[in-house]
């Protein structure tokens, strides 16, 4: 075996990689909770390739026959029932993931210098990751598909001048059809994947280039012994590596649990009106995206002008590129950051949520009324932050880790 | 923090979103898939009142009769109980369960070719076609006969007429205090009591929360070794993980 | 001051803590790492699984079931079955006397070679003599032999079979390979089993 592997060392830099990624790659010894939402998001990319790799060799991504082609691996391929519902659940998972994964971001301020890029190609890998779950969401062809990917795409009519041709562009018809849905296939196997396996690529080399952050916002890399280790940093393996695995399996326990018992989750991961083929002649009485998009959705609708509305829409992603330039704190995490960011951070989240929720359901005044609050309280977490973050009374950072 | 954004979660997952058509409540019944017999039941209903108009052409027979117990000793599908029983069209055994109905002629008929099915059950849910069932009543002034408070001038015929009895709509008394405005009143009995009725429409829904996902149970009881192998696993992973980091 | 984590505590620990640490390591890395393994191994059971025939395949290669009683003597009829042609001859009296008259001629007069399944591996290749069933696919490269079952046919010698136009193989009737034609072997014959008199299942053996 040690022969195979100088052999193999000879030639590829195997144990070099072996020894400056995991054996001698120092993080911080106080990742919490947050920090395991960056692997989980690996792990369920695995995930969905192996299983949506799997479902390829059984959908048939044709208008006419798409959706007869799902209930096929729902019924007569062996435990195709299991991978379909590996896959969607997985969709949802990844989102909850992410999210949790970004807000353990805006939580100890990781996107901070010098960790600027790790965020940016983060936020592109969320952007992705919307329209990786967009296209999917055609595939099955049944009635929120087509009707949401219609309502969807309509939205690109707002943009002046360009936006009927472009909107004819992006469908290859006139309406959503079989041309739409090939395309979409293709962008959703093959296409967004690639991108995504080497944005997430990049995404840890550069993370690796600097090191992680951690809960304290302290830098570890100031203080280090003798031999050039940093004194509140451990070797990512052992010690991560064996946290990681643990974690993985009570991730696997409760998204297995989803799996085999709650798959459609009420509703919300696999949508009762989709259990019906599309029919371009009859819109089901309630669109809506799924629901890791609906606080966007609901954002969209709160604007009564369609062009105000897309644009506010995309606003609220690109936003997130702008935080490392808008946090003007001199401290890093939450755990040192004034009230204001915390009541900030706190009302962000809140508002993320029940403007998730407002997207689900259809429009009332009320609710309308919430959904506009809602919206500039969004907003206003990013807009004001170069604002309270400098206003604020802050803690001293510590230099070193204690907790 | 994590303790409001998990409530706040579970909250939200109890709101479920079924498509309703007219304003009633849905009466609501609880589904067995173990009974095989009610399975078998529901079936021979369905086959016999159901299969002239509406397909199920997502199951094969066959797997259907896997999934209802039609077996021989030997684990092989009963073949001829299958055909006796509960396929009257031309279709072989291992052939999808479709109509035999033109649609041309559905049209014609009924306005629109009687939807298939299969998901139903996913798509609306068991109450709903329970209820569905259930709100049937004469009506002269609609082509067939009859209407359906849940399905307000539906263009199904009630199938089912015989065997439920005749049923009228009557203005609700209670209505002004917040009752539905009609009320069913069975006026003639048909070869079944309402219990009787309930219980064979409760068969039939049954098969028909089967048809929608045949290998429901078969989840279920993967899912328990599944999660069982994990816990184990996850034990071990913990110690293995305490085991390195007692020093840190 | 703090010298950085304590990831060897030598001083408060006696040696033989960092052993019976080591060992406990050891043995939970091991075990840890079976149990994973099984879990990984069993995990591969849908995507493996799910390479085999669907319902929707098994239906599709499912047996045939073929009425004989109105095919003739002398006439040959052709179903599908599993994607494949299926010859069902109904022999005359001189078909079958006619078959004992020319093994010098052919390359596996008693089907030695296993083309058949037993119960057909007799001089007839079949169960009743009177219906030949036969693969109508040609052991050569795989054309549809043409059914030619007069006498002198085909030349002087031609005692009745099937004649291939791809590339001139030719079988008798009952499906034997003649010499001297590209064809290696003889016709095959697919498992089939008599129902009742003149209905036969293509696909089942006798039970």
């Amino acid at each position: 075996m040690n022969g195979l592997l100088n052999w193999l060392d000879a030639r590829l830099p195997i144990v070099k990689v072996w020894k400056e990624h995991l054996s001698e790659y120092y993080a911080p010894k106080n990742f919490n909770f947050y920090y395991i939402f960056g692997f989980l998001a690996m792990v369920v990319l695995v995930n969905q390739l192996l299983t949506g790799l799997w479902l390829t060799m059984f959908y048939t991504p044709t208008a006419e026959q798409a959706f007869g082609s799902v209930e096929y691996i729902m019924r007569d391929v062996s435990y195709g029932w299991l991978l379909r519902y590996m896959h969607s659940t997985g969709a949802s998972a990844f989102f909850i993931v992410v999210y949790l994964h970004m807000f353990r971001g805006l939580l100890y301020g990781s996107y901070q210098k010098p960790r600027e890029l790790i965020w940016l190609i983060g936020v592109v890998l969320f952007i992705l990751l919307l329209a990786e779950a967009f296209f999917g969401y055609l595939l099955p062809w049944g009635q929120m598909s087509y009707w949401g990917a219609q309502v969807i795409t309509s939205l690109f009519g707002a943009i002046p001048y360009v936006g009927d041709t472009l909107v004819t562009w992006l469908r290859g018809d006139y309406n959503i059809s079989t041309v739409t849905l090939q395309r979409f296939f293709a962008l959703h196997v093959v296409g967004l994947p690639i991108m995504f396996l080497g944005l997430v690529f990049l995404h840890i080399v550069a993370l690796h280039k600097v090191g992680s952050n951690n809960p304290e916002g302290v830098e570890i890399k100031k203080h280090k012994n003798d031999k050039g280790v940093p004194l509140d940093g451990i070797p990512f393996h052992p010690y991560y590596t064996v946290k990681d695995f643990f974690a993985m399996v009570v991730f696997l326990i409760l998204f297995f649990a989803v799996v085999f018992y709650a798959p459609e989750m009420g509703g919300y991961f696999l949508e009762h009106a989709n259990f019906t083929p599309a029919n371009p002649l009859t819109t089901p009485e309630y669109i809506a995206p799924v629901w890791y998009m609906t606080p966007f959705y609901a954002m969209l609708r709160s604007v009564p002008d369609k062009l105000s509305g897309v644009m506010v829409m995309f606003a609220s992603i690109v936003v997130f590129f702008f935080i490392p330039w808008l946090d003007r704190s001199p401290v890093r995490s939450i755990r040192y950051k004034g009230m204001l960011s915390k009541w900030m951070l706190g009302i962000f989240v809140v508002t993320f949520v029940v403007l998730g929720y407002l997207g689900t359901v259809a429009v009332t005044p009320t609710k309308l009324l919430i959904a506009r609050v809602g919206t500039v309280l969004y907003f206003a977490y990013f807009i004001l932050m170069p604002l309270y973050t400098r206003l604020e009374s802050h803690k001293d950072v510590p230099q070193r880790i204690t907790k | 923090m994590r303790t409001f954004l998990l409530i706040i979660t579970l909250l939200l997952v109890q709101t479920t979103v079924y498509a309703a058509d007219a304003n009633i409540e849905l009466k609501s019944l609880r589904v067995n898939l173990n009974n095989q017999a009610s399975l078998q039941r529901g079936a021979q209903l369905f086959m016999n009142y159901c299969s002239g108009c509406h397909s199920l052409k997502y199951l094969r027979y066959t797997s259907m009769a896997k999934g209802l117990g039609l077996t021989t000793f030997d684990g092989s599908i009963d073949k001829d109980l299958l055909m006796n029983n509960l396929i009257f069209t031309s279709s072989k055994p291992h052939e999808p369960i479709e109509v035999a109905m033109p649609d041309v002629d559905a049209r014609q008929w009924f306005g629109r070719m009687p939807p298939d099915l299969t998901l139903t059950s996913r798509e609306r849910g068991p109450n709903w076609i329970y209820t569905y069932l259930k709100s049937f009543y004469k009506d002269e002034t609609r082509p067939f006969g009859a209407n359906n408070l849940l399905v307000p001038d539906v263009s199904m015929p009630n199938v089912l007429v015989n065997l439920q009895g005749e049923v009228i709509a009557a203005k609700n008394k209670g209505h002004s205090g917040g009752q539905p405005p009609l009320k069913l009143v069975l006026i003639e009995p048909g070869s079944m009591t309402q219990q009787e009725f309930d219980s064979a429409l409760k068969d039939l829904v049954t098969f028909l929360v089967y048809v929608a996902e045949p290998h429901k149970l078969e989840r279920y009881s993967l899912g328990v070794w599944v999660l069982m192998f994990l816990m184990v696993l996850a034990v071990f992973a913990y110690l293995l993980k305490k085991a390195y980091w007692k020093n840190i | 001051m703090n010298d950085g984590p304590d990831l060897n505590q030598e001083d408060d620990l006696k040696p033989s803590d960092d052993v019976v640490d080591e060992k406990r390591r050891q043995f939970l890395l091991t075990s840890s790492g079976i149990l994973g393994g099984v879990g990984a191994a069993c995990a591969l059971t849908p995507f493996v699984s799910s390479w085999m025939p669907s319902a929707k395949a098994l239906a599709a290669g499912a047996p045939v079931e073929v009425d004989l009683s109105r095919l003739e003597p002398g006439q040959q009829v052709t179903v599908e079955w599993r994607g494949k042609p299926v010859w069902i001859i109904r022999r005359t009296q001189e078909m079958l006397a006619s078959l004992a008259s020319h093994d010098a001629q052919l390359r596996d007069p008693k089907s030695v070679v296993d083309q058949q399944p037993e119960y057909a591996q007799n001089k007839y290749r079949s169960i009743k003599p009177e219906y030949l069933v036969l693969v109508g696919i040609c052991t050569h490269l795989g054309c549809i032999p043409k059914f030619k079952p007069f006498e002198e046919e085909l030349g002087k010698d031609w005692p009745g079979g099937f004649y291939c136009p791809c590339h001139g193989s030719s079988f008798d009737l009952a499906g034997r390979v003649f010499k001297n034609v590209p064809a290696p072997i003889n016709l095959a014959v697919p498992p089939y089993r008599f129902v009742s008199d003149k209905v036969i299942i293509i696909g089942e053996d006798e039970q």
